[in-house]
């Protein structure tokens, strides 16, 4: 039984050639990874300062805002009221940490993926080589990006931000690839019957027909990567996902369970405002205010 | 006229086509069996015709003809795997990519029959779609986009989606998308099948109205052979992939090169397809005589009086002697026969035909009328 559960403790032959390039690439491409580290450092350092520079009424206030414009009345009511509960439990500064790792993380997920997504779409031999990958990325337990993530960078966030770009970047690949190739194709034969360059029929039918979809990708993967953020922690990303696991490490429920509330208040307002942009708003900002001033006026 | 578009024998396989499976249909073989055993399907067969400048020529057949697969090799979208498609003197095969798409932007329109319409943009957005590929600044082409919106009779509806609008609103956004480039050629797609009969109507009307303002080119695809009769100049017949025949209405009906062209008008009322001139007769009796003279006395028959130039004048009833043409019915070329039947049921005598300047072609009887509908059907 021991016997079998030392070997179980040893990499495999795979498991050796990996531990191997990834000796390798730390012996010969220190510089890569370094130039890699301070920029996405100054990234997210950037981030945090510009959230954190709005005092916390005027932040959840702007979100309100944001959330009336393109949500619901209802849901500005939630903002204020969650962001309050978040600044009661003095999480305040965890959740802005949390936030700017999501934005620097899905930002990155984004400025990569859409243009990856845009390409399968072209090439089918780009797809081939694309798709397995994604696959890959998808079904790998979250927990293996740590690994390598801390032999290249260490700790901190600059790792927490790799591993999360990686976990959260397949869904917007897949559905502007999707969304792309189902544009019907009658659009397309109404386009190039126009006289269509390869790029104006990208631009112009294609790309605004597929938009839908492909906000449906950007949503999900700004939930991966808030979702991963938060696992993060156990390498050092700091923020909310902190809290979670030193409660976890504590045994300590409340406060395990004050750091959950965060996230998932942090969810909700992250993945409504997101989604906001997928589809057509019911109704317009105007006919809201309007049903607004009558409530207001009849009350 | 100059033909604006020729095709010359024109050959489209999907599926892996090569020119051994082109040369055994030449020489006979069933385009069934290549389909069952090589996968291939045979589009479109050494099709040949030529399309006249400013003229509407209606390509007509049943599903799975080829008909739209010919339309496509007109722009270009279909390529074909042989035989040569000319527009306005020059051949798409020569053309590299971007010179055909100039073609596209500047010289041929589609109008689809799904209407293809983009629902992301506006109804002018869509109308303005053209010029926009064609690089058109945005003062202009909204300009001439909405100038074709209310051409359409849309101009309303500017600021809508399209699937606000119903079906045949949708078309005229479709056909004002087409217009405001203001092409010499104008493709359409079965552009009303997808319509109400209604509205279809309408449609065919506002085409022929358009028509008649500015002459273009066009070439509709149509599985409505009363839609071709109503609205062709000309009508090529397909039936599985090959052209069975190509004219005018009147002579497919008149002149039937074969059985399945026949079998195509065998439902088709025939009064409203013939024209008067396909009927006339000439007048019952010629004489020439001056001024002054006596009339010749001829027994019983009207006679007919032209001046020198043929130029009808008036008739003279037996018994009653002299009646100006003002107070005649005559009926005037181009007219169906349909149309002619009230004409010359109420008349007291055969009713004289008139061509453009007024000159006498003939009479028709109401025997002549009766026999010519019998004939025909």
């Amino acid at each position: 039984m021991t016997l079998i559960l030392a070997a179980a403790h040893q990499p495999g032959w795979l498991g050796q050639a990996i531990d191997l390039s990834v000796e390798w690439l730390l012996a010969n491409a220190q510089g890569l990874f370094d130039l890699i580290k301070v920029s996405v450092l100054a990234l997210v350092s950037v981030t945090e300062m510009v959230l954190e520079w709005p005092p916390a009424w005027m932040f959840a206030l702007i979100t309100a805002a944001l959330g009336f414009w393109r949500v619901n009345g209802g849901f500005a009511l939630f903002v204020l009221l969650g962001f309050n509960l978040v600044l009661s439990m003095a999480l305040w500064s965890e959740m802005i940490a949390t936030l700017s790792l999501v934005i620097t993380a899905s930002g990155l997920a984004l400025l990569i993926g859409l243009p990856l997504g845009i390409l399968s779409a072209r090439s089918r031999l780009v797809w081939r080589l694309v798709r397995p990958c994604l696959d890959l990325m998808q079904t790998m337990p979250a927990f293996v990006y740590l690994i390598p993530a801390v032999m290249l960078f260490s700790t901190g966030a600059v790792p927490s931000i790799l591993a999360t770009l990686i976990f959260a970047m397949p869904p917007v690949v897949r559905l502007t690839h999707l969304g792309i190739i189902q544009v019907p194709d009658d659009l397309i034969e109404a386009g190039r019957s126009f006289g269509c360059s390869d790029r104006q029929l990208l631009w112009k039918v294609q790309m605004p027909s597929a938009i839908p979809t492909v906000m449906t990708g950007v949503n999900q993967t700004i939930m991966l990567s808030l979702s991963m953020v938060v696992i993060a922690s156990m390498i050092g990303g700091g923020g909310l996902g902190d809290v979670v696991l030193r409660g976890i490490q504590q045994l300590d429920v409340g406060m395990g369970f004050e750091g959950g509330i965060a996230v998932v208040i942090l969810a909700v307002i992250l993945d409504r405002l997101s989604q906001s942009f997928a589809g057509r708003r019911g109704s317009s900002l105007q006919q809201r205010l309007r049903a607004w001033m009558a409530v207001w006026r009849s009350s | 006229m100059q033909s604006e578009i020729s095709i010359e024998s024109v050959w489209k396989l999907f599926g892996k086509s090569s020119a051994e499976l082109i040369e055994q249909l030449r020489s006979g073989a069933d385009p069934e069996d290549l389909h069952a055993s090589r996968g291939v399907r045979a589009a479109v067969q050494d099709v040949s015709m030529e399309v006249r400048a400013g003229e509407i020529f209606v390509v007509m057949g049943l599903s799975g003809s080829g008909k739209s697969t010919l339309l496509r090799m007109l722009n270009g979208l279909i390529s074909p795997c042989e035989g040569e498609v000319t527009v306005k003197g020059r051949s798409l095969n020569s053309m590299t990519a971007p010179q055909l798409a100039e073609l596209r932007r500047h010289q041929m329109a589609m109008v689809f029959q799904s209407f293809a319409l983009f629902p992301h943009r506006n109804v002018l957005e869509n109308a303005a779609f053209g010029l926009e590929v064609a690089g058109i600044a945005r003062k202009a082409r909204t300009d001439r986009a909405m100038q074709a919106l209310e051409r359409v009779g849309l101009a309303a509806e500017a600021r809508k989606r399209p699937r606000e609008l119903s079906g045949g609103m949708q078309q005229r956004v479709g056909l004002a998308r087409a217009l405001a480039l203001d092409p010499p050629i104008l493709l359409m797609d079965e552009a009303f099948s997808a319509l109400d009969p209604l509205i279809r109507k309408d449609m065919q009307d506002l085409l022929l109205d358009l028509q008649a303002e500015h002459r273009r080119t066009v070439v509709f695809i149509s599985h409505d052979l009363d839609e071709a009769i109503r609205i062709g100049d000309r009508i090529a017949l397909m039936q599985a992939g090959r052209l069975l025949q190509c004219d005018t209405a009147q002579r497919l009906l008149q002149h039937p090169a074969n059985n399945e062209v026949r079998r195509f008008f065998r439902d088709v009322d025939v009064a409203s397809v013939l024209t008067v001139e396909a009927i006339v007769q000439p007048p019952p009796r010629l004489s020439v005589c001056d001024v002054g003279e006596p009339l010749p006395d001829d027994g019983g028959v009207a006679m007919y009086v032209t001046d020198r130039l043929q130029h009808f004048r008036g008739l003279i009833r037996p018994g009653l002697g002299w009646v100006d043409m003002a107070a005649i019915k005559t009926l005037s070329i181009g007219t169906s026969v349909k149309a002619a039947i009230d004409v010359v049921a109420t008349s007291s005598e055969p009713v004289p035909v008139l061509d453009d300047e007024q000159r006498l072609l003939g009479v028709i009887s109401a025997r002549q009328l009766l026999l010519a509908m019998e004939a025909g059907g």
